[in-house]
């Protein structure tokens, strides 16, 4: 099978990214000083956790960030190959079952039927007015009222086996730990349960535990079943919700791109350079500031709008001007978005430089610009640290928030706004579907969550003045 | 006078819930006669704090709690009492002053109705009796115009003003007991001459009692009738005044007077106390102090000192025990040499200050219009040997700070030269001083902002070498080792933060990075000020050593008159941004000229408990360096002021070929025309 690679802004940019974290983590590595925090992040419980659950969105996010165009079954004259039109990624191959099991329309989680009624023909050949069975859900069982025991039994089979999943990989730390300390399999084994380490290793093991059910309860049920139903037009949900997770990332961390350099640069001039640069800077952001950041995004969203329906031969697939769109979402949100910080930079700069180690790093002779990287800049990262990971949460949350007043991201693209936009219907009909709107609210909760924890343990773990106190 | 008022038994207050208690106050019993100041004496650290909040149950919590004890205030156990109960006796029975004044009133509150408060609290009393009592109570701490300023709020006053605020309200419930809480450690000398005298003149007219916690033994010996000595959690001596200064028993406390700077020690090093506090949060098996004592021996580590009264001069030291039978001890002390005259500074002038002035602008107004100038430092002349040490003595707020900054070029210079190895500073080009700047350096007051915290105690010192000849890594790594191993520090330790470390480790650290560039002159702006007594004793030490070994000079900037008087070779003492008087330190210190230097030496606490004759006292506080007053500066609180004072600056006039001073009564003109000399 061959297929044509497509490489869309964000996937490049969240390649970037990728590549500037692996430098990150190769640099760190060799510095026994920054190892410590990092591994002080990893000792407690809840950095743990929180990095274990970002770790599986990561891992949706970025499987679903490497694109291409699968070749079509050519009919055999083929000196030229055909490209399909849609553009799928990794993770959609991996997902082929939700992807291409779509209904009718609205079903709920792991029914047997549509939601609507429907005219039918029964077997002896009447019209029968009533809800239709799915093409899809639970079309492998003769009765549906077999479906209790198969979906208990299928979830059995699925926990059965994370048990031993889990055991395995128990089974291989063991090993690898013997192999290393050069003792017993036994002992380390024993060791491992009883938590004898420094890292929280139950937790781990619990929290492992826990990941590999829910994935495999939700690989082994979603073959048959739509596990959170289906929408309007018979898209499963889950498949949905999975998608959503790399529209989230990209908004928080591509518009942070946008954001940092700004805010740091403009912020650390303002406050230590004083005098006309200050001036210009904070005339800028109060400018900035006063303009309603809804109207700012709207009228830029709607500008490319116009550009991507005048040159239409521009953008070859859906799919690229979806991304399109999503991308000029993430430079808008980070133009609007970055005086808040940078505000908090000029003020915590202007204490800085006249801090005593500032004055002393200048009496040996050290030049501005090593004052500002060596001194200023890595007292500023935890304001920075924060400020990414809160505003992360804060924009996957403005996304809802802008696709649900229509000035999101494309229609075409799925994602938690669009999702909750669509509810919005939705809960307005009788009866009511609310699996949609469940279904986002969860996988964003936990996102949202794990990151503001997440943030919690690696502030605490960077601040000198926390250290030894907890 | 001889009735027991408060009396303390037992007190133990535990920080922590788990097998490991850190036990900050560890046993603690004493008693306090009414009428008397009892003093409560330890380097920081020690628990004397937490002991007074302990008493008053303001302990935090639940960070901490008391888990023994008893304290009764005439006969009343306070530690069973109900909050509510408790808030009738705090402030009304028994009530505290801090150390910080600027902290402990309230910034949006008006004086008057900070002092109210706690009549309404205490009292039934009417709005017009109220205003009469805050009135009558400002007036007794020695507050001018209290009509006028009970209507201010706390950053309308000075930090002396504060203080005496604070002393109103805490006499406001008209207290059996005030808890003072190293009242005058936040201020200046002068200003801590006036409210000792205040608080004894307090204790006179109402007759209440004063539990004074310091570390300052001179503060102790002005004012104490009974003295306690606390170390890690424990009080190991108490005694009479009389007893504690003409007997000290203990190894800790002779220590801490040998640790002392002074005239008489000019010669010798400084005798320092090995090693630190051990952690609180242990077992003791022994002497607390045993791994750090001279005398100790075997059964020092292996059994608790019990408490041995002598005839009311209690100890808590197996020397003085007479169950015991000393055998090995009294070895004889040698004292270390470290002769000051040895160091002898050449007779050319290495760095010269000519006419400095810094002002700082003062702008207002929408257009940022300079509309006045601070006169931080006006117009001073000064000079530096080789291998000399000067010192630059002077109150908070007179400038002496920035003259260091302004010499390094650290603050934009208005005016005047500072000439350092034949190159004029202020005339040279950024580039230019950046190389300069590496024999010119600077040890800062406060060692725990003069490092950057994200730094490792490597990269600090490595920030020295900039300008250095060493640019090979391995080398300059040895150079730390070296370094780091000779300020007394393992090189080791160069992989941590500085957090990790103690005060007085981290402004060794300080000092590594001063002589990583190599410098031939440092600054030493009030290195020891934030220090304890036996760790200044260890960095006094080790700045002299290295002036021995590098031939360093020093621009040693302090408020300390002892750590003067033990180091400097010449001294000059600043009033509001002038020198006015110049010398060598005999001249100075011993036969010194201007008013304002007797009152300063005057103000500082004396040690010899039989020299408590009164001198000069002076009134009043600093001026404002922005609006300075008419004529010589210091008139208004000069006991000897006469006419032209108010009028005109005095000139400069050489009492000798070494001594200067700035007053006109050492002026030939007007030198008759005054009676009181």
């Amino acid at each position: 099978m061959s297929f044509l690679p497509v490489f869309l802004w964000t996937d490049i940019l969240i390649y970037m990214l990728l590549a500037v974290v692996a430098a990150g983590v190769f640099y760190v590595r060799k510095r026994p000083h920054l190892v410590t925090p990092w591994k002080s992040v990893l000792k407690r419980k809840r950095g743990m956790i929180s990095i274990m659950v970002l770790a599986c969105y990561v891992v949706i996010g970025l499987s679903d960030s490497i694109h291409f165009r699968l070749a079509l079954e050519s009919g055999g004259n083929g000196t030229e190959t055909h490209y399909a039109t849609e553009v799928i990624s990794l993770f959609d191959l991996a997902a082929k079952p939700l992807r291409q099991q779509v209904e009718k329309t609205y079903s709920a989680p792991f029914s047997h039927q549509l939601y609507v009624k429907e005219m039918q023909k029964a077997e002896d050949g009447s019209l029968v007015y009533d809800y239709p069975r799915l093409k899809y859900g639970a079309s492998h069982l003769e009765n549906p009222s077999d479906k209790r025991d198969d979906i208990q039994q299928t979830m059995l089979d699925a926990t059965l086996l994370s048990v031993v999943l889990v055991l395995l990989v128990y089974m291989a730390h063991s090993l690898l730990a013997s192999w290393r300390n050069k003792s017993t399999v036994l002992t380390q084994a024993g060791r491992i349960i009883k938590g004898q380490s420094a890292y929280p290793l139950q937790t781990f093991y619990l929290m492992l535990f826990l990941l590999i059910m829910v994935t495999a309860n939700l690989i082994a049920l979603s073959a048959n079943y739509h596990v959170f139903g289906t929408d309007k037009v018979g898209q499963d949900v889950l498949y949905q919700a999975l998608k959503s997770v790399r529209t989230g990332l990209v908004i928080g961390t591509v518009t942070t791109l946008v954001m940092l350099p700004l805010a740091i640069l403009l912020g650390i001039a303002a406050g230590y350079f004083r005098g006309w640069i200050d001036d210009l800077i904070q005339y800028i952001y109060t400018t900035l500031n006063s303009i309603p950041g809804v109207l700012l995004i709207a009228a830029a969203v709607l500008i490319l709008q116009v550009y991507m329906n005048n040159n239409p031969d521009q953008f070859a697939t859906i799919a690229e001007r979806a991304d399109m769109r999503l991308l000029f979402l993430c430079i808008i949100l980070g133009v609007t978005s970055w005086t808040g910080l940078c505000r908090i930079l000029r003020a915590e700069t202007l204490k800085l430089r006249e801090a005593e180690y500032v004055l002393a790093s200048r009496a040996l002779g050290a030049s501005n610009f090593s004052i500002l990287h060596k001194h200023i800049l890595p007292n500023l990262m935890h304001l920075v640290m924060i400020a990414v990971v809160l505003d992360f949460s804060g924009l996957v949350l403005a996304e809802a928030v802008l696709s649900y007043v229509g000035v999101g991201v494309d229609p075409s693209m799925i994602s938690w706004g669009n999702m909750i936009n669509s509810a919005r219907l939705e809960m307005a009909r009788d009866p009511v579907v609310w699996w949609s709107l469940t279904a986002a609210f969860i996988s964003m909760f936990i996102l949202v969550l794990a990151a503001n924890l997440f943030a919690d343990v690696v502030r605490d773990a960077f601040d000198p003045r926390m250290q030894g106190a907890r | 006078m001889s009735e027991t008022l408060l009396e303390v038994k037992g007190l133990k207050t535990w920080f922590g819930q788990d097998e490991q208690p850190f036990k900050a106050v560890d046993g603690v019993g004493f008693n306090i006669r009414r009428g008397e100041t009892f003093a409560l004496l330890g380097e920081s650290g020690c628990g004397k704090s937490m002991t007074a909040l302990s008493l008053l149950r303001l302990n935090p919590y639940p960070a901490s709690r008391i888990v023994a004890g008893e304290v009764k205030l005439a006969g009343d156990d306070l530690l069973p009492l109900s909050e509510a109960d408790m808030e009738k006796i705090r402030g009304r029975r028994v009530s505290m002053i801090f150390q910080e004044p600027q902290s402990s009133l309230n910034p949006v509150l008006s004086v008057g109705q900070q002092i109210a408060e706690v009549l309404q609290w205490h009292f039934k009393l009417d709005k017009q009796a109220i205003y009469e009592r805050s009135i009558e109570l400002l007036k007794s701490v020695g507050i001018p115009d209290p009509q006028q300023r009970i209507k201010e709020f706390p950053h309308q006053l000075s930090g002396g003003m504060k203080q005496r605020v604070m002393i109103a309200i805490a006499l406001a419930g008209e207290p059996e007991l005030l808890i003072a809480d190293e009242p005058t450690t936040a201020l200046d000398v002068t200003i801590q001459a006036q409210i000792l005298d205040l608080l004894k003149a307090i204790q006179q007219k109402t007759g209440m009692a004063i539990l004074l916690i310091s570390h300052d033994l001179g503060v102790v010996a002005q004012m104490a009738d009974h003295v306690a000595v606390m170390y890690a959690g424990q009080i190991v001596e108490t005694a009479s005044r009389e007893q504690f200064f003409n007997d000290t028993q203990h190894p800790y406390t002779r220590k801490l007077f040998e640790a002392l700077p002074s005239e008489q020690k000019r010669e010798q090093k400084l005798t320092v106390i090995k090693g630190t506090v051990p952690p609180l949060n242990q077992d003791f098996t022994g002497c607390r102090f045993a791994d750090r004592c001279e005398f100790a021996w075997e059964l020092c580590q292996q059994t608790v000192p019990q408490w041995i009264d002598n005839a009311g001069h209690g100890v808590r030291c197996h020397l003085y025990d007479p169950t015991i039978d000393i055998a090995e001890t009294k070895k004889d002390l040698r004292v270390s040499s470290s002769k000051l005259s040895e160091v002898v500074p050449t007779d050319t002038a290495l760095l010269q200050v000519d006419r400095l002035k810094v002002h700082f602008p003062i702008k207002k107004g929408i257009l940022q219009r300079t509309v006045g100038h601070v006169k931080a430092v006006d117009d001073i002349s000064m000079y530096l040997r080789a291998a000399e040490t000067v010192a630059l003595v002077g109150e908070s707020g007179c400038g002496k700070t920035t003259v260091g900054k302004g010499i390094l070029q650290l603050v934009p210079v208005t005016s005047g030269r500072v000439r350092f190895q034949g190159d004029e500073l202020t005339d040279l080009s950024d580039k230019a001083l950046k190389a300069a700047r590496s024999s010119l350096q600077i040890i800062f007051q406060d060692p725990y902002s003069s490092m950057n915290p994200r730094m490792t105690i490597n990269q600090v010192i490595e920030e020295g070498m900039l300008t250095s000849s060493i640019k090979d890594p391995q080398e300059k790594q040895r150079k730390i080792d070296e370094l780091l191993e000779r300020v007394g520090l393992r090189p080791d330790i160069k992989h941590r933060y500085p957090h990790e470390f103690s005060g007085g480790q981290r402004q060794r650290i300080c000092i590594a990075r001063a002589l990583a560039a190599e410098p031939e002159v440092i600054i030493c702006d009030e290195p020891t000020s934030a220090l304890d007594v036996s760790v200044q004793a260890q960095i006094l030490n080790l700045l002299r050593d290295i002036q021995h070994e590098f031939g360093l000079s020093y621009l040693f900037i302090t408020h300390n008159i002892a750590v003067v008087d033990y180091l400097a070779h010449r001294v000059a003492v600043m009033y509001l941004g002038r020198i006015v008087e110049q010398g060598y330190r005999e001249e100075v210190l011993n036969s010194p000229k201007h008013p304002y230097t007797q009152a300063l030496l005057a103000a500082v606490p004396k040690i010899n408990a039989e020299t408590k004759h009164q001198t000069v006292k002076l009134e009043g506080e600093l001026p404002s360096p922005a609006n300075p007053p008419k004529g010589c500066h210091f008139h208004q609180r000069c006991p000897h002021v006469m006419p032209v004072c108010r009028e005109t600056y005095p000139d400069l006039t050489q009492l000798s070929r070494s001594h200067s001073v700035k007053c006109f009564l050492y002026e030939e003109d007007y030198h008759g025309s005054t009676d009181s000399n």
